[in-house]
């Protein structure tokens, strides 16, 4: 307790980096409530950051995200791979209180060192996720998860936050979402790498993924505008029942070959204008 | 930094599908500002640990009506102790009688709260008794 906070961030850094989880839970504790270990830790881990592949999930509320990111857990424990979660829910803007339930739907893995689920409260941020998931997540990543997933908070139609976060952004719609005007509105879809159609069991699944690939088509790319502008995408579109596991592990092999492919988010360039944009968000929160 | 909110874990442990009056606290403690991370029904203390320390919570609520809290309190309280959660304020709701309540406050617990515990006892026992973290 006498530490220096500069020692108490390094010790429980680099013990959250040996796999201890109570460090790593701490320091997730001491980033969400920003204090100086959390910085100090965050100077140490970032740099360590990197090679997790981070996947946002998000999507309006009841479409399936939590069930999702649990389907996706199990299809990558069976292949051997690691995974870490965190799971936004809103905090209560009248008394500050929060319900965190996404791990309702999160429960297989109490013995098993590979996963780590972290529930966050919004804490009065707005785009969907919490103001310090992003640094979340890259504590997670330098602690050795191979898959990093970012829940949201359920959206509408325009917390597009989370494609600032992550190297892959699903979007999770329900069967019936709308007709095709909803799919040519602009804001969620326009981020997603992947739209996921889940509860494909229920009717009209198949109906309502047609009327998304038919309209998620991208405009034509022009060359006389910014080359820096993030380029328009064609999100492939999946049917999924996660409650089932049905469709996950083709979703797995979209989202790594989303990756591999150094598709649009996952590229050098990507990555940086992705940190350039958590610094400015930073700033704007810190000064605005 | 006390004016961050307080963590609290409801959860259920044991085969008891009983979880209304877990679904009712953990809505009213939503209301009274605090954190409160829900698990849902049928958990096993090994289970309940876990989420207490990937979560890092400060108070954990064990809610059970099924008649083996004797069984499955202590062992949730060793298993904390063990994993070294040993500031984490232990509390239990649900059908306990009065007679096994000396056990259970051996075991680790810091408070039962029967039948009849309006919300706010439950928010002011908390607040009072959490041990702050930095």
């Amino acid at each position: 307790m006498a530490d220096a906070p500069e020692d108490r961030a390094t010790a429980l850094a680099d013990a959250a980096r040996a796999g201890d989880r109570r460090a790593l839970a701490r320091l997730l504790t001491a980033v969400e409530n920003r204090t100086a270990i959390a910085e100090h830790a965050l100077r140490r881990l970032y740099p360590l950051a990197g090679a997790a592949h981070l996947v946002g999930s998000t999507g309006p509320p009841g479409a399936g995200k939590s069930t999702l990111v649990a389907a996706l857990i199990a299809e990558l424990r069976r292949l051997g791979r690691t995974a870490a979660v965190v799971a936004v829910d809103p905090s209560s803007p009248i008394t500050g209180g929060a319900l965190l339930g996404d791990r309702v739907r999160m429960q297989a893995y109490a013995a098993d060192d590979g996963v780590f689920i972290r529930s966050m409260a919004s804490r009065g941020h707005a785009g969907g996720l919490a103001s310090t998931s992003t640094a979340a997540a890259a504590v997670l990543d330098a602690a050795g998860f191979e898959v990093v997933l970012l829940e949201t908070v359920g959206t509408g139609q325009s917390e597009v936050e989370v494609a600032a976060a992550a190297d892959t952004t699903v979007v999770l719609e329900a069967p019936e979402m709308g007709d095709e005007v909803q799919a040519i509105k602009a804001g969620l879809l326009e981020v997603a790498d992947l739209v996921v159609v889940n509860k494909g069991d229920r009717p009209g699944a198949q109906r309502t993924a047609a009327q998304l690939r038919a309209m998620l088509v991208p405009s034509v790319a022009r060359s006389d505008v910014d080359p820096a502008r993030p380029a328009p995408k064609r999100p492939e579109v999946l049917v999924t029942t996660a409650s089932t596991g049905q469709g996950i592990p083709e979703l797995l092999v979209a989202l790594d070959r989303h990756r591999t492919a150094g598709g649009d988010g996952a590229t050098t360039a990507a990555r940086r204008a992705r940190a350039a944009a958590q610094v400015r968000a930073l700033l704007v929160e810190r000064l605005g | 930094m006390t004016d961050r909110p307080l963590k609290v874990l409801i959860a259920k442990p044991g085969l008891d599908g009983h979880d209304r009056g877990a679904k009712v606290l953990a809505r009213g403690l939503r209301d009274e500002g605090f954190e409160v991370v829900y698990t849902g029904l049928r958990q096993t203390p090994d289970m309940i640990v876990t989420a207490a320390l990937q979560e890092d919570v400060d108070v954990v609520g064990l809610s059970i009506l099924s008649g083996a809290h004797m069984t499955l309190v202590p062992k949730v309280c060793a298993q904390l102790m063990d994993r070294g959660l040993d500031d984490v304020l232990v509390t239990v709701g649900g059908i306990i009688p009065d007679d096994d309540v000396p056990a259970l406050r051996e075991a680790g617990v810091a408070q039962v709260f029967g039948p009849g515990t309006t919300i706010r006892e439950v928010a002011d026992f908390i607040r009072a008794n959490a041990k702050p973290r930095e």
